[in-house]
């Protein structure tokens, strides 16, 4: 019997480099794997030997899209070491801060990777041909976040202006202040996302994930919280490597990370806001009820659905921050290296990132462990398209080429924080080989 | 008038723009913006929002020889898909050139060098080859910069 393979050497729309195959023999997914080219473990040697003060701009190169993040931990786990606690006005800022990477992030999954397989189209280029209001919608709503980005962050793309402690500058009240403006607009935009989307229909398919995200008494989660989940996990960040575990597979180079005795869990916005919806501004609830969503979702294709809702929490909290802000004293606090390890976990756009340091008595870094959201979900990814191959043998290939292509979408794989291309590959056994996949004659894996 | 040279420093070959954007910034040249770019497609439509002429720089894999040139003239023909579909971004220059074409927001010029890499590891130094092509490209870009008018 000859085996029916459907090659996508390139999946558009995900921001990495890597590889999937699912293998359908006998009317029976036989096989799923998603490979994946990662560098991220290149950081962590290059970290060694480095000064704790260096970390947060080494490490927010590790990604272009969600650079913010890579700092917020890497700030939170040496601060950690060093038993320094940055609180009032300076923890705001910061807050703000991520308010603009999620906005950014978040707005350009939803528009530009995502909606365009809903809507049927290629990609976002086609896209934008026949729906110009709705992607300049979407193009504003990210220069919004950027807005924030770039004048807490520094400067457009890597942000420079984040320090253990603090910031190295703080803008004035007035300079913030003239972002509330365009967040209002932001904030209507927002909403009107919520509302776009929820029309769309969403193949039925529903997991029993088990949900990981941080939880804060009072916040819907960026920084801080424990970390918990729908089985009843409830741990500080310190206790992680006691509970997750990363393995390393042959057909990755990514680590694939468990939960210790259990397996699989779920990170991410879905996760967020299945274990906070109560956490979330009045406004992001009732938007969320109004487009039919209830508290909790299980469905990843919903996904789309629940980072538009953070998308109105997120522009919802910038404006809370900026209306309530007092400026702070100074820019940073101080800060005394000390020997110690420290450990910093934040909710990154595409869900928890976690980093421990082990630090010298002369403020440089021993040992770094970075663990990237996607790495957490890849685990999950390749259970759904198992699950969604198996539940759908019948459908024609290429539809459900498209749609397990949708499904690794539904995690917004950041493999920047690892990547270039995802190769999708599926293989059909006993029907004839067929072709019908997009081909990247250009491969700079070699 | 703005050049934006596109790359990231980290990852070989792909430095390569950035190479041609600190060349260009070293001169000086009055009335000229020079910026250097992850390559986000979105951040790259802002950037050039309000520029009448724009220089784009990237490294491209299409086939040819490493440190060869290719030269687009973008406000005119769409990109080529395949040279551009390697980006590590989603939504990346060609994305945004063509989205922005869809949306009548180009520069009235806009020109593409794409020069050709071969190694992209992570970590490794910009080659030979491209380190050459970058010092060919950045005298191409002050060639074409000295013959625009100075708009904005």
């Amino acid at each position: 019997m000859k085996a029916k393979t459907i090659k996508v050497d390139v999946l558009a729309r995900v921001e990495g480099e890597g590889a999937m195959t699912v293998k359908i023999q006998n009317r029976r997914v036989t096989d799923v794997k998603l490979r994946i080219f990662e560098p991220p473990r290149f950081f962590e040697a290059f970290l060694r030997g480095r000064k704790f003060n260096e970390v947060p701009d080494i490490t927010a190169r590790i990604c272009g899209i969600c650079p913010v993040a890579y700092q917020m931990s890497a700030c939170h786990a040496i601060e950690d070491a060093f038993g320094l606690k940055v609180e009032g006005p300076l923890r705001e800022l910061r807050r703000l801060l991520y308010c603009g990477e999620w906005i950014e992030s978040h707005a350009l999954h939803v528009y530009m990777l995502h909606a365009p397989d809903f809507l049927g189209y290629e990609d976002s280029i086609q896209m934008a041909k026949d729906h110009r209001e709705t992607v300049q919608r979407g193009l504003f709503l990210k220069k919004t976040g950027n807005a924030i980005v770039n004048l807490l962050g520094g400067r457009e793309i890597h942000p420079i202006n984040v320090r253990v402690g603090g910031f190295y500058k703080i803008p004035s009240k007035k300079e913030l202040a003239s972002l509330a403006e365009s967040l209002k607009s932001a904030r209507d935009a927002a909403i009107e996302t919520v509302k776009w989307v929820a029309k769309f229909s969403f193949p039925a398919f529903e997991r029993d994930y088990e949900f990981v995200a941080l939880r804060h008494p009072g916040e819907y989660p960026f920084n801080e919280g424990r970390l918990v989940s729908n089985r009843g996990l409830d741990i500080t960040i310190r206790e992680y490597d006691q509970h997750f575990a990363e393995e390393h597979l042959a057909h990755s180079n990514a680590l694939h990370s468990v939960l210790k005795d259990r397996g699989a869990y779920f990170v991410g916005p879905l996760a967020r806001y299945n274990l906070n919806f109560d956490r979330l501004s009045p406004l992001s609830q009732e938007t969320a009820r109004d487009s039919g969503l209830g508290s909790v979702c299980r469905n990843p294709f919903q996904s789309i659905i629940v980072r538009s809702v953070e998308l109105v929490y997120a522009c919802d909290e910038a404006l809370r921050i900026l209306d309530s802000l007092e400026m702070p004293d100074a820019p940073a606090m101080a800060v005394e290296p000390r020997v110690g390890v420290g450990y910093g976990c934040t909710e990154a756009p595409r869900g928890i990132l976690y980093h421990r340091y082990r630090i010298d008595e002369h403020g440089l870094i021993l040992d770094a462990k970075i663990v990237p959201p996607t790495s957490q979900n890849l685990k999950t990814i390749e259970s759904d398209l198992w699950q969604f191959a198996d539940n759908n043998l019948d459908t024609p290939q290429d539809t459900l080429q498209r749609q397990c292509e949708q499904a690794v979408r539904n995690y917004d794989p950041c493999i920047s924080c690892a990547t270039h291309f995802l190769k999708l590959e599926i293989e059909r056994e006993p029907e004839p080989a067929d072709s019908a996949g997009r081909k990247c004659e250009i491969d700079a894996e070699d | 008038m703005l050049v934006i040279g596109i790359g990231n420093e980290l990852r070989g070959d792909d430095a390569a723009g950035i190479v041609v954007a600190r060349r260009i910034r070293e001169r000086h040249l009055p009335g000229v913006r020079v910026l250097e770019h992850g390559g986000e497609g979105a951040s790259l439509m802002e950037a050039w929002t309000g520029a009448q002429s724009v220089f784009i720089v990237d490294t491209v894999v299409s086939g040819s020889a490493p440190g060869a040139i290719h030269r687009f003239d973008a406000a005119r023909e769409p990109l080529p898909a395949q040279a551009f579909q390697c980006s590590t971004h989603a939504f990346g220059l060609r994305e945004a050139v063509e989205v922005a074409r869809a949306l009548n927001l180009l520069p009235t010029r806009l020109v593409i060098y794409g020069i050709e890499g071969k190694s992209f590891a992570v970590g490794e130094e910009i080659s030979a080859e491209l380190e050459q092509a970058a010092t060919r490209v950045s005298e191409r870009v002050l060639g074409e910069v000295a013959t625009t008018d100075l708009a904005p």
